[in-house]
């Protein structure tokens, strides 16, 4: 009798348990990472568009001088503020070599922001190179700690689809979303340099860094791929480091020979705007930089960096 | 304090010890991880690895002089190492001792008895050794042709020793102690006159498969860390691979669960290590046992007995590995440690046969030349077969390699992967790059597995050697391989479509990936023309997908395509396409002339005087499945028999 109660519960629960996790249909092919999400636009309301120019050797002053000719970083960041720096991390090589963000220039607007009151400045970038190996021997993660600032690296949690409103390309894209988190600012500080496919790897194009997944692929398209992260991303500020331009075998350099010092620092509310005097630097044509053009037309910026009267000044 | 409690102090030192460095084992600055630790020295205080690598390389490698230490230290007082010191042997006791805590008395004597499956241990050690041994052998013979009176000064001084232990007693048998010398020297003498041995004796050390430190390292960093940091990810960023891990995994748990059969299972029967340190240990000054005869038999202390050396009766030293538990079990305190031998008596030698020891001596000795014979290490090469930076020509790396594991453990981007039978089976767990796993290629500025390298498999090199600056200029840069681009493969060579990530990658400077390049009209894209302006073509129909050839790499051309008639198209509808205003046509397109629509592509060309082969092309393809462009050992710096270029007088390259 106990027996027969004890088969007729295990049968009763063998039944329910399949009735409740019946399933008459096939799976779908499931290739789903979670909710599309967007980035907040990150620019000063009401600012407009300010750009100011300086020349110098030094890039702690003339980045100081930059800042302060369109307002000082005061009219950026405000007290208790949460600043995210994307910074050029690409490639596991010395500052020296200046395929990445420079440190000593990192530090100082770090350190800058941090005086400004921010509350927190976190540093961030989804290298092509071994992130580790990358943050490290850039000189980047020892700048960014030693004045204050905590890096971020691209772990794999970090990472949630994102969908350009407006765009064809990056849909449903992996996007470098963890930094972001509480999150209200944010800069972009990245160097000059050639770039092969491109033409030119400026601030626009530093913005490659924050997507994930199989990024390699939107080379095919790599025009439309940076209007894109143009329209992804609206930064509060870029900062363009054009102390020394790579002028050949970009992205990666890899040689003083392919180095020239340009001594200039860009300062801009305007990535596209500031992208357009960069191509100056490298001494290309706007019509080379189809990008620049295509981002300009939808009105992401102005590739008449002129017509934003920038402020041009000399530190040094 | 009891002994049995230093000893399990020792040895839970030792294990923290080991696993610490195994932590440590990471690339960065903090103090937790590796700056100066000594993650190596477990294994150099293995004298197992320094015999085997004297033995391949005739010289006693940096580090592996503190074999010494254990060896003395052996010789003194037994298998200490084993009890005292060896990580793997402190996770056998422990989970030997778990198995048969609860197991009656009768129970735990039968598991801890001697088995005559013991002395597979020293069959094995014959037969790494012997096969480790063929260079030096070759060597000795290769001396003796060329100076003769060697073989009779080495026979007289053979002689000289079996009087002077003769008279001395340490020999029972001194006429079969000639008979062996005579047989040896004969050997000697015959090889050296008849055959050209030294080509026919070749040698590699296996020592790593079997030794305990070399294989518990590797199973620690190559497969406990990476499923544990999995989760954690506080060593690694990223999640770590190593291809095979199942294998290294399986025989690592099997290893540790067979304890729960028979205890210490590993030590007793396969341990090489164990095996050499009881060869040493059979005249160790002090020793365990018995100071009477006569005892109550109650066998306590085999019972607890972890060498399975029988300290009850006649007591195997050579099995014995001095856990001590025997010394507190006995309830009479007959059992010590002392330089007397065992009233029960003792037996001295390890159980092992003529013919065991002569079977295993020609295993070894043929094995492998015999593995040789596939032609793996010569003209067949397996094109995955790259080794890391530094690696030494292949047949000086496999008599030094001790596959411990710790270049992959320590390869920042994860390129470094256990070999599975593509070199050859003799070449088992040694590391090959993979550049499809990992993070990225082998980085440039980075130099870290032969900087680990215990044995030197892999030389230490200096940065400036590995990029070929400064006083290695006139050498260049060490090569891994070559990068070859398949042009079935590729996207801009197969498939009209624009790319070149490999050559923005290339980290060379110049690149050695460089591009030509090509205006290739695309499928359907020969169209007529409706009508024209100076900057604007319309066509019949509605052949063109909007915005399709707007990219900025879509061209059109009057006719075939000459320079001066094409334009760069920077718009298009379903049937308009306009080009860039900067450059209007003079003259527009007839109304039913063919305009063609072109792709402007970069197509992808390798210089085999810069390609370093460091893979990170290879890594960052996006052909993701079977890469467009694939690194090869082609031109690898340490094999001239795989270089690829004519190499021309007066380059420095």
């Amino acid at each position: 009798m106990l027996r027969a109660a004890k088969a007729g519960v295990s049968i009763a629960a063998a039944c329910s348990v399949s009735y409740w996790i019946y399933d008459s249909t096939a799976p779908r092919l499931s290739q789903k990472e979670g909710e599309p999400m967007t980035l907040p636009d990150f620019s000063i309301p009401g600012l407009g568009p300010k750009m100011s120019i300086v020349v110098g050797p030094d890039r702690v002053r003339t980045v100081n001088r930059a800042l302060k000719a369109i307002g000082g970083i005061e009219s950026f960041v405000k007290r208790g503020d949460r600043i995210l720096l994307k910074v050029n991390a690409a490639f596991a090589t010395p500052p020296m070599l200046s395929a990445t963000t420079n440190p000593q220039l990192l530090a100082e607007v770090v350190r800058l922001c941090l005086k400004a009151g921010a509350s927190s400045v976190v540093v961030t970038d989804n290298p092509i190179n071994d992130p580790t190996s990358c943050f490290a021997l850039t000189g980047i993660a020892e700048a960014a700690a030693s004045a204050g600032a905590r890096v971020l690296m691209p772990d794999e949690r970090f990472f949630r689809p994102t969908t350009v409103s407006g765009g064809t390309l990056i849909r449903e894209w992996p996007l470098l979303h963890g930094p972001f988190k509480g999150t209200n600012k944010l800069i972009g500080i990245a160097p000059v340099k050639d770039h092969h496919r491109s033409g030119a790897s400026m601030s626009m194009k530093n913005w490659y860094g924050l997507l994930g997944g199989r990024r390699n692929l939107l080379h095919q398209d790599i025009h439309n791929t940076i209007k894109e992260l143009a329209m992804m991303v609206t930064p509060t500020l870029v900062i363009l480091d054009g102390t020394t331009t790579m002028m050949t075998n970009g992205p990666t350099g890899g040689s003083l020979g392919d180095l020239k010092g340009t001594n200039t620092m860009i300062v801009s509310t305007d990535q596209v705007a500031a992208d357009a005097f960069g191509a100056t630097l490298l001494g290309k044509p706007l019509s080379q930089l189809t990008y620049i053009s295509k981002a300009a037309s939808l009105g992401l910026g102005t590739a008449d960096y002129g017509s934003l009267k920038p402020v041009r000044e000399s530190a040094g | 304090m009891r002994i049995q409690t230093v000893r399990r102090i020792s040895q839970v030192f030792f294990a923290v010890l080991f696993f610490w460095f195994c932590i440590v084992s990471t690339l960065g600055e903090k103090w937790w991880q590796l700056r100066g630790w000594p993650v190596n020295w477990l294994l150099q205080l293995d004298p197992l690895i320094a015999l085997g690598t004297m033995l391949t390389t005739r010289v006693l490698y940096a580090g592996l002089v503190w074999a010494l230490v254990t060896l003395v230290l052996t010789i003194l007082l037994g298998r200490y190492f084993c009890g005292w010191v060896c990580p793997f042997g402190s996770l056998h006791h422990l989970v030997g001792f778990l198995g048969r805590r609860r197991k009656p008395h009768p129970e735990r004597v039968a598991v801890n008895q001697y088995r005559r499956g013991q002395s597979i241990k020293y069959y094995l050690l014959i037969f790494i050794l012997t096969a480790a041994a063929g260079s030096s052998i070759a060597y000795l013979v290769s001396v003796s042709q060329g100076w003769p009176m060697i073989v009779w000064i080495a026979a007289i001084a053979g002689l000289i020793i079996i009087a002077v232990f003769a008279i001395m007693k340490l020999i029972a048998n001194p006429r079969k102690a000639v008979a062996v010398l005579l047989m040896v020297v004969g050997v000697w003498i015959g090889l050296s006159l008849l055959l050209p041995v030294d080509r026919m004796v070749v040698a590699s050390l296996q020592i790593g498969l079997l030794d305990p430190i070399a294989l518990l390292y590797r199973s620690v960093n190559l497969v406990l860390l990476p499923v544990v940091d999995a989760g954690v990810h506080g060593l690694s960023a990223t999640q770590r691979y190593y291809e095979g891990a199942w294998l290294i995994g399986t025989i690592f748990l099997a290893a540790v669960f067979l304890n729960l059969r028979i205890p210490r299972f590993y030590c007793r029967f396969f341990c090489p290590l164990g095996a050499l340190l009881g060869v040493l240990g059979r005249f160790a000054l002090w020793r365990i046992g018995k100071a009477r005869e006569e005892c109550s038999n109650c066998e306590l202390c085999d019972a607890d007995c972890e060498g399975a050396c029988q300290p009850s009766g006649r007591i195997r030293i050579s099995e014995c590995v001095l856990c001590v538990n025997c010394l507190s079990s006995c309830r009479d305190g007959l059992v010590g440690y002392r330089t007397l031998p065992s009233a029960s008596g003792e037996v001295t030698s390890p159980d092992v046969s003529r013919r065991g020891f002569l079977i295993a001596l020609v295993w070894g000795a043929a094995a492998i030349p015999v593995l040789r014979l596939s032609g793996r290490v010569g003209p067949n090469w397996n094109p995955v077969v790259l080794r890391p930076p530094g690696a030494l020509a292949e047949e000086d790396f496999l008599a030094r390699c001790l596959r411990c594991g710790q270049c992959m453990r320590i390869c920042p981007t994860n390129i470094i992967q256990p070999a599975g039978l593509e070199g050859g089976p003799e070449a088992f767990w040694t590391p090959i790059l993979n550049f499809r796993v990992g993070t990225s290629g082998c980085q440039v500025n980075c130099i870290a597995c032969g900087q680990i390298c215990p044995s030197a498999a892999i030389r230490p090199m200096s940065l400036d050697e590995k990029l070929g600056r400064n006083e290695h200029a006139a050498t260049g840069p060490i090569r891994l391989g070559t990068a070859f681009v398949d042009r079935g493969r590729c996207l801009p060579w197969a498939m009209d479509r624009p790319c070149i990530v490999c050559q923005e990658n290339c980290p060379t400077s110049p690149k050695a990936i460089f591009t030509r390049e090509e205006f290739s009209t695309v499928r359907s894209g020969i169209l007529p023309v409706k009508e024209a302006t100076n900057l604007t073509v319309e066509f019949e129909g509605s052949p063109l997908q909007p915005g399709r050839v707007a990219t900025g790499d879509y061209y059109c051309a009057i006719g075939a395509g000459t320079d001066e008639h094409r334009r760069r198209i920077v718009d298009n509808t379903s049937n308009t396409i306009t080009i860039a205003p900067s450059w209007p046509w003079e003259k527009p397109p007839a109304p039913r002339s063919f305009v063609h629509i072109q792709v402007r592509l970069q197509l992808p060309f390798v210089d085999p005087k810069l390609c370093t082969g460091c893979g990170i092309c290879e890594h960052e393809c996006p052909v993701r499945v079977k890469r467009a462009i694939r690194v090869t050992p082609e031109n690898e710096s340490r094999a001239k028999e795989r270089s690829l270029i004519l190499q021309s007088a007066g380059r420095n390259r």
